[in-house]
């Protein structure tokens, strides 16, 4: 066993945090939306053919195993993905679980939190208590290493990868049996970290230990099990998670700018951002004047209003902290559906605590102007379809991709054809992505641009200043035909980019 | 949370006067505190009912004779993260429902405490009622009927034992509190104008609380 000990220093951050920020940033033309298109697109601008193109070949086994030990992990998650009941079934059964169970053990991913007492704070399968050793020890690991003026960052072993993230008062640890990297590994204990803060602010955290450093952090989080595991799960499924982005929802142009208007219109004094989403894609942001909704933020507040159905029986309103923005401070958020059985989940966030019946009437003015001008029963229809056949293309061997607009903070992505009907195989598509991203942003050897071909799909990965971009092909593609794909791509891109982006940044 | 500016008032005949108040739902966490309103409301259970975030608000109105009794409901979560918020919900309510669950003793000592709070920092008039949940699951009965009933005597509370599973009692316990509850027209916009004055002279209403302990 080697352990990977560095000293301290490594931080995590994202580069391109805020989400339409397009005032905001430099006006270069590759930092626009819209130039950064332009630029890849532009005849002679082929600027990636001349740089280093790295193969990798990948043999099959490596492919099949990883498949077997997903269904074997996951046996019983297996079905629908959205369906509510199965999954509060299922954190309650992932509780249950006997953490001395071959089971427990095969899990692909763990994750526990403990404070610097060693005392367990949440585990992602089986209870706390019964974990209260495991993590006294992951603790001692800690404190030896910080004995010396060292910190201990992943240990990698046996096919696992341990990896550790000290946010003191807290610790947090993965234990991971995918080919995910550290850093993609930190980035998803980074989430979990910023989660539980946006439920506590990091003063209150602070102040809870300061006072007794034996203090028992479940107490304060109990009932959050669901927001983590949905996160957890997200963090496995959309790729924005990985590339600081955002779907967006495509929309014809006139719907989006009704909808946006008519949600810049609904505002008060007190309002910061107003979100409307379909799931987890952004279909409208208005943002107050200098303030910035950074991705994480955004995911954090989606994935919570997504966690419980108590927002669809009722008019919700709670305190968040929306650590990205400010770490020791709470929003007050409203979060409701506009119709009871629609998808789509309107979050105001305020300033103020006692706003809520002002926003309730913001939501209510919004509807009845989307309704007058006929929005809403478009934005039902878009609802229908809220993706796209990559056929829309025309790159027969195209099989999926996913582009990241930089200076938008937004993506798009097809959606998956037949070979990832199955979760299984959804799951093995994105790992392809997060290693092929772990790639591109190398710490030390960071690369433009990837070529890697397997028996089961090609594989192509792409950054520039303006975008990134990973492709999926059939395995009977060639490199050259993947190239000369990505042009096409990006015009076709160019061509719809009004319908699979937001492309104004409004403000109130 | 003070209460909303404007009375919303649906097309009632003219003759019907239309009261609303504010009521709070209290206790601790899983005691069926979103179930009871989810059966009073919609008249559905959910055996899966997922764990309030914040509070919820809803509205439903119950006819009492020749009033309507409009009630705007909020379901406060029970964790306990969010109990420093509770003040803003249970100022200027007019009523509360504090519930506990038959099965689990520490939820009635929890059920007891918040009456304290309530007596000591709600307004002074406010309606108290004690439900005792998830009557269904007699056999797991660990709060017994006349224990509770007794405490609810002697501290002046309405009491029930409830089912939001099979609706027994539900929507007896909230009309016995529209019953109790001043009839005075809210429809008239100096009536509702007077009726939100109350809150807003609230003494509690300026000193601000600290908000999830921030
Ligand atoms: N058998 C039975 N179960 C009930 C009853 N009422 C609620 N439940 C169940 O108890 C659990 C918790 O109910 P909730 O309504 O979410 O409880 P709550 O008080 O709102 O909980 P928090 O929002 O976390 O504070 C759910 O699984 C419900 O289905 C009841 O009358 N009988
Ligand atoms: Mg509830």
């Amino acid at each position: 066993m080697a352990a990977d000990v560095h000293s301290k220093g490594v931080t995590w951050d994202t580069p391109n945090g805020n989400l339409a920020p397009v005032e905001h940033l430099p006006s270069s033309r590759s930092e626009s939306p819209t130039p950064g298109l332009v630029e890849g697109t532009e005849p002679g601008g082929g600027e990636w053919v001349e740089e280093e193109v790295e193969e990798k070949e990948v043999e099959e086994k490596e492919v099949v195993e990883k498949t077997e030990e997903q269904q074997r992990g996951r046996a019983e998650g297996e079905g629908s993905v959205n369906e509510p009941k199965r999954e509060v079934q299922a954190v309650v059964r992932e509780k249950e679980e006997d953490v001395t169970s071959d089971a427990w053990r095969l899990h692909k991913k763990h994750v526990f939190v403990f404070s610097e007492a060693g005392k367990p704070i949440y585990t992602r399968y089986g209870s706390e208590e019964a974990l209260s050793t495991t993590m006294g020890v992951m603790m001692a690991l800690v404190s030896f290493v910080e004995a010396d003026k060292n910190v201990i960052l992943s240990i990698h072993a046996d096919g696992f990868r341990v990896v550790f993230l000290r946010k003191s008062p807290l610790v947090l640890v993965c234990v991971s049996r995918s080919d995910q990297s550290d850093s993609e590994l930190w980035r998803e204990l980074h989430y979990v970290y910023y989660q539980i803060l946006s439920l506590l602010t990091l003063p209150q955290l602070q102040r809870v230990f300061q006072q007794r450093q034996s203090f028992d952090l479940r107490r304060l989080l109990a009932g959050s099990e669901r927001v983590t595991a949905g996160l957890l799960r997200l963090l496995e499924t959309d790729a924005g998670l990985m590339l600081n982005a955002t779907m967006s929802l495509p929309l014809c142009s006139t719907t989006r700018n009704n909808v946006c208007t008519s949600l810049q219109i609904a505002s008060s004094k007190n309002l910061v951002f107003s979100i409307l989403l379909a799931g987890n894609r952004l279909v409208a942001l208005i943002r107050k004047k200098e303030q910035h909704l950074h991705h994480t933020d955004l995911h954090l507040l989606s994935n919570l209003a997504a966690s419980s159905s108590s927002f669809r029986q009722g008019e919700g309103w709670t305190p968040v902290c929306l650590p990205k923005f400010n770490s020791s401070g709470f929003f007050h958020a409203h979060i409701s559906y506009l119709e009871q059985d629609s998808d789509l989940c309107l979050i105001l966030v305020s300033t103020d605590r006692e706003d809520f019946f002002n926003l309730s009437d913001c939501k209510q003015r919004f509807l009845e102007r989307l309704k007058k001008r006929n929005a809403y029963q478009a934005l039902q229809e878009a609802l229908h379809s809220p993706t796209y056949p990559v056929s829309q293309v025309g790159i027969p061997e195209l099989w999926h991709f996913v582009y990241k607009s930089k200076s938008s903070g937004l993506y798009t992505s097809p959606e998956l054809p037949v070979p990832y009907h199955t979760e299984e195989q959804q799951d093995r598509l994105m790992e392809l992505y997060q290693h092929l991203h772990s790639r591109l942003h190398h710490p030390t050897r960071p690369l433009r641009s990837i070529y890697r071909s397997t028996n089961t799909e090609n594989l192509l990965a792409w950054s520039t200043s303006g975008f990134e971009l990973y492709l999926c092909f059939s395995p009977l593609a060639t490199k050259a035909l993947a190239m000369s794909a990505v042009t096409k791509l990006l015009k076709w891109i160019r061509k719809e980019e009004d319908r699979l982006f937001i492309l104004n940044s409004l403000t109130y | 949370m003070t209460s909303r500016g404007n009375a919303r008032t649906s097309g009632n005949l003219p003759q019907t006067k239309i009261c609303q108040f504010k009521l709070v739902l209290l206790g601790d966490m899983a005691v069926g505190k979103s179930s009871l309103v989810l059966r009073f409301v919609k008249g559905q259970f959910d055996e899966f009912q997922e764990t309030t975030i914040g509070a919820a608000f809803l509205a439903q109105s119950v006819c009492l004779d020749d009033t309507t009794v409009k009630f705007e409901i909020w379901d406060t979560a029970g964790q306990e993260r969010y109990h420093s918020l509770a003040p803003m919900y249970y100022r200027g309510a007019q009523a509360a429902i504090v519930v506990f669950d038959i099965t689990k003793p520490e939820t009635f000592e929890r059920a007891k405490a918040w009456v304290k709070e309530l007596q000591r920092q709600a307004s002074p008039n406010i309606v108290i009622a004690l439900a005792g949940n998830k009557s269904d699951l007699a056999d797991k009965r660990l709060v017994e009927y006349e224990e509770a009933q007794t405490y609810a005597e002697d501290t002046g509370l309405l009491f029930m034992e409830t089912s939001a599973k099979t609706a027994m009692n539900v929507n007896e316990l909230f009309l016995a509190i529209a019953k109790k509850m001043p009839k005075t027209d809210t429809q008239n916009p100096t009536h509702a104008a007077r009726h939100r004055g109350v809150n807003l002279q609230d003494p509690d209403a300026q000193s601000t609380r600290s908000c999830c302990g921030n």
